[in-house]
C-alpha cells in the first residue's frame, strides 16, 4: 500500500506503553478469524489467493498452515461461485467466511447475496449464516475498481446485516460476532486502516455486538454521525474545532444495517444538530437514511439543517489530486461544522 | 443398477402423478385459483423423474420450476405443490414464495430462486459442506438450455469440477427458453459438449425415455458417490406448452409439436411396460384412476386451506422471528433524556 494519502489523521489511540502488545486492524481481523476457527470447527474460509498466498492484504496469512486446505480454500476467480458455495455450505449448517479480494468485486456476487442469501430465511425458513468480508475504501489511489464503498447497496436489502469497523477492537469483535450470527453478515473492512491503526486488545473471548453504535467523543454543539475510516477524520476535525470553541460529538455507527437508531437519536436530541459523514458517494447513501430517521423521529429537536459530508456522486478517480479532491477530509468536515454551528 | 418391476412401476406412477397434478393445476388456473403463473412440464416428465429416481436417501436436489416430478420423487405431496400455487398459509413456503420455490436441506430439496444458474454454485456448496461433514451424499440439480448461458452455470460447474464435488447437473434441453430457440442460446451442437471445457464427463440422453434418463443419471450419481466428481448430462426433450400458461407459444411450429407429441414419454413408457409384461393396460388404467382420485382429494384439501395472515409478511426476515418494522416508533422524549 502506498503511504501518505492525506485524508486520514493518525490514530487517536495513544502510543502503547513499552512492552505492551499492540494489534493492528488487519491483525485484529485475522485474530478474530483464527479464534473462531479454533472455537468452532464449522467455520471455514474461501476466496481467491487466501490460502498459500495469505490473501492480497495478508488478512488470512498463516491460516492455511494452521487449519489446512480443507478449511482455507483457494478458489477460482469466481465471486458468484464463492458466495454461492458459501450459501450452500451455510444451509448445511457450516459457517463460511468468504473473502472478496477487493470489496469492489462484490458486485459480481450481487445476485447470490441479495437474492439467494438475503431472502432464504424469509421465503423458505432456511437460514444462511455466512460472512462476506473484504477491503473497501479509497485513499490508496486504487482507481475506480479498487476503492469503492458499496455498503449502501446492501443496506437496502432486508435479510442482510452490514457492519464496518473503525478500530482494531471493533474489527476483531465484529468479525467474531458476524461469524456467530445466524444471518448473512457483510463485513466491510477499510484497507486504509489495515496497518495504520493499532491498539492494545484485551485477552479472552469477547465480541462487539452487531447493531450497537459507539460514541467516540462526547460533545455539546453538534453530532457527527459516521463510520469506518471517517471516524478518524471526524476525530481529527474535532480537535481543530475544539480550539475554535465548537464541541463535536462523534457517533461511530459500527453496524449500518440494522441501524442503532437510539444511539443516533440520543446524540442528536442532545446536540440538536447533525452532520452525516461518509466516504461513500452522496445520493442514497447511509447518510440519507440517517437524515430520514432524524427527520421522522427527532424533528422537534433539530436546530439546523441535516448536513451531509460525503464523496460526490462520481466514480472513485485514480490520480492523487483527483482522489484527494473526491474524498471527504477533516478540512471539508470543519467547514461544514463551522457553518452548521453558526446556523 | 437394474430396476425391479416394482421400481419400474413406481417410475410410471410418478410420471402419471406429475402429469395429473399439472392437469388439475390447469383447471385451478382457469378458475382463477392459482395465484400468478403456472409452469408446465408436459412432455418432460421422464427427465425429472428418471433423474431424481437415480438418487438415494440422504441425497439433496436443487430443482427448477419445471421439475415438479423431482419434488414428488423427493417426498413432497401433491398438496404441497397445489397449496404453493394457491399461495396458501399451509404451503411449504407459507405463502412467502410461489410455485416450486420451496425446500429444506433436511427434506433433501433446496429451493431455487428465479435467477437461472444460481442453484449450481449453491449445490456445489451443499456438496462441499457434505464432504467436510463426512456425509456420503450426492447433489443433483437441473438447468434448462437457456440457463446454460448464464455466468453462474459456468462458475458453479467449474468450481465443482476443480473441487471434484459430488454434483450431477441435468441440462434439460427442451428446445426453448421462453420464446428463444436453442440455436439463439448457444453455438454449441450439444449441451453435453460443454462438459469437456470443465474437464468433466458429459453425455446426451433421450430425455423422453425414462429408463435411459435413469441409466445415465445413475452412472453420473455412482461416479459422484465414488469420488469421481461432477457430470453434465444433457436430456433431449421438448417443451410441449408455452413458457407459462399465458403463453400460447405461437413461435413454435405446429409440425414440431406434432412430431414430439408422438414421443410422449408417458405413453411411450406405458407401451414399454405392457410389452415387457411388467403390467397390463388394465393395470395401468387402474393406477391412473387411483392417482386421479388421490389428486382430487389433494385439490379439495388445498382449496380448504387458509390464506396467510397479512402480518406474516413481516416475519422471519432474520433469525428468531426477526420482525421488520412497519412504521418507525415516534420519538419518546422521556426515554431519550
Amino acid at each position: 500500500m502506498s503511504g501518505g494519502a492525506p485524508h486520514l489523521g493518525g490514530p487517536e489511540t495513544a502510543e502503547p506503553a513499552t512492552g505492551a502488545k499492540t494489534t493492528t486492524y488487519v491483525d485484529a481481523i485475522r485474530e478474530g478469524l483464527r479464534e473462531e476457527m479454533q472455537r468452532d470447527e464449522r467455520v471455514f474460509l474461501l476466496g481467491e489467493d487466501i490460502g498459500v498466498y495469505g490473501g492480497a492484504f495478508k488478512v488470512t496469512d498463516g491460516l492455511i498452515q494452521e487449519f489446512g486446505e480443507g478449511r482455507v480454500i483457494d478458489t477460482p476467480i469466481a465471486e458468484t461461485a464463492i458466495v454461492g458455495a458459501a450459501v450452500g455450505a451455510a444451509m448445511m449448517g457450516l459457517r463460511p467466511v468468504a473473502e472478496m479480494q477487493f470489496i469492489d468485486f462484490i458486485s459480481c456476487a450481487f445476485d447470490m447475496i441479495t437474492n439467494f442469501a438475503a431472502k432464504s430465511r424469509y421465503r423458505t425458513g432456511v437460514g444462511v449464516p455466512l460472512v462476506i468480508r473484504g477491503p473497501s475504501g479509497g485513499g490508496v489511489h486504487g482507481g475506480p475498481f479498487h476503492s469503492q464503498n458499496p455498503e449502501a447497496y446492501f443496506a437496502h436489502t432486508p435479510g442482510l446485516k452490514v457492519v464496518q469497523p473503525a478500530t482494531a477492537y471493533d474489527a476483531k469483535g465484529l468479525i467474531k460476532a458476524a461469524i456467530r450470527d445466524d444471518d448473512p453478515v457483510l463485513f466491510f473492512e477499510h484497507k486504509f486502516l489495515y496497518r495504520r491503526i493499532k491498539e492494545e486488545l484485551p485477552a479472552g473471548d469477547w465480541i462487539v455486538p452487531i447493531g450497537k453504535a459507539a460514541v467516540r467523543r462526547e460533545g455539546r454543539d453538534l453530532s457527527v454521525i459516521t463510520y469506518g475510516a471517517m471516524v478518524w477524520i471526524a476525530l481529527e476535525a474535532a480537535k481543530t474545532l475544539e480550539a475554535e470553541g465548537i464541541d463535536v460529538e462523534i457517533v461511530d455507527l459500527r453496524t449500518l444495517f440494522p441501524l442503532d437508531e437510539n444511539t443516533v437519536l440520543e446524540s442528536v436530541s442532545k446536540t440538536n444538530k447533525a452532520i452525516l459523514l461518509h466516504e461513500a458517494t452522496r445520493t442514497g447513501g447511509i447518510g440519507a437514511e440517517i437524515a430520514a430517521v432524524l427527520s421522522e423521529r427527532c424533528f422537534e429537536y433539530l436546530d439546523g439543517p441535516l448536513v451531509r459530508v460525503t464523496a460526490p456522486d462520481t466514480p472513485v478517480p485514480y490520480s492523487p489530486p483527483l482522489e484527494e479532491f473526491f474524498l471527504p477530509n477533516a478540512e471539508k468536515l470543519c467547514r461544514a461544522a463551522r457553518a452548521l454551528a453558526a446556523y | 443398477m437394474d430396476l425391479t418391476r416394482e421400481q419400474r412401476l413406481e417410475l410410471y406412477r410418478f410420471m402419471r402423478l406429475n402429469r395429473v397434478v399439472e392437469e388439475k393445476l390447469v383447471n385451478l388456473y382457469r378458475q382463477g385459483k392459482v395465484v400468478g403463473g403456472l409452469y408446465r412440464s408436459l412432455g418432460q416428465e421422464a427427465t425429472s423423474i428418471g433423474s431424481a429416481f437415480a438418487l438415494a436417501k440422504g441425497d439433496i436436489v436443487g430443482p427448477l420450476i419445471r421439475n415438479l416430478g423431482v419434488v414428488l420423487v423427493m417426498g413432497y405431496s401433491p398438496r404441497d405443490v397445489i397449496t404453493q400455487y394457491m399461495a396458501r398459509a399451509t404451503s411449504p413456503s407459507g405463502g412467502k414464495d410461489c410455485n416450486l420455490h420451496f425446500g429444506r436441506p433436511e427434506r433433501g430439496v433446496i429451493s431455487p430462486i428465479s435467477m437461472l444458474g444460481a442453484l449450481i454454485p449453491v449445490m456445489a456448496g451443499i456438496a462441499l459442506a457434505a464432504r467436510m461433514q463426512k456425509k456420503d451424499l450426492v447433489t443433483m440439480t437441473w438447468i434448462g438450455d437457456g440457463g446454460t448461458s448464464t455466468g453462474a452455470f459456468h462458475e458453479g460447474i467449474n468450481f465443482a469440477a476443480v473441487q471434484k464435488l459430488p454434483l450431477v447437473v441435468i441440462a434439460e434441453n427442451n428446445g426453448w427458453a421462453y420464446s428463444t430457440p436453442f440455436h439463439k442460446q448457444t453455438a454449441a451442437k450439444s449441451l453435453a459438449d460443454k462438459a469437456g471445457a470443465y474437464g468433466i464427463p458429459g453425455e446426451s440422453v433421450d430425455g423422453n425415455d425414462v429408463l435411459a434418463v435413469y441409466a445415465a443419471a445413475r452412472r453420473a450419481v455412482d461416479r459422484a458417490r465414488s469420488g469421481g466428481g461432477p457430470t453434465l448430462v444433457e436430456a433431449l426433450t421438448y417443451r410441449m406448452k408455452g413458457h407459462a400458461e399465458h403463453d400460447a407459444q405461437a413461435y413454435v411450429r405446429k409440425e414440431d409439436l406434432e412430431a414430439w407429441r408422438g414421443k410422449d414419454p408417458l405413453e411411450r413408457y406405458a407401451r414399454v411396460l405392457v410389452e415387457s409384461k411388467d403390467a397390463t393396460a388394465e393395470q395401468l388404467a387402474a393406477m391412473d384412476d387411483a392417482i386421479g382420485q388421490e389428486v382430487d382429494r389433494e385439490v379439495q384439501l388445498a382449496e380448504q386451506s387458509p390464506l396467510p395472515d397479512p402480518e406474516v409478511a413481516l416475519q422471519n426476515v432474520y433469525a428468531n422471528g426477526g420482525v421488520a418494522e412497519v412504521e418507525p416508533a415516534p420519538l419518546d422524549a422521556k426515554r431519550l433524556r
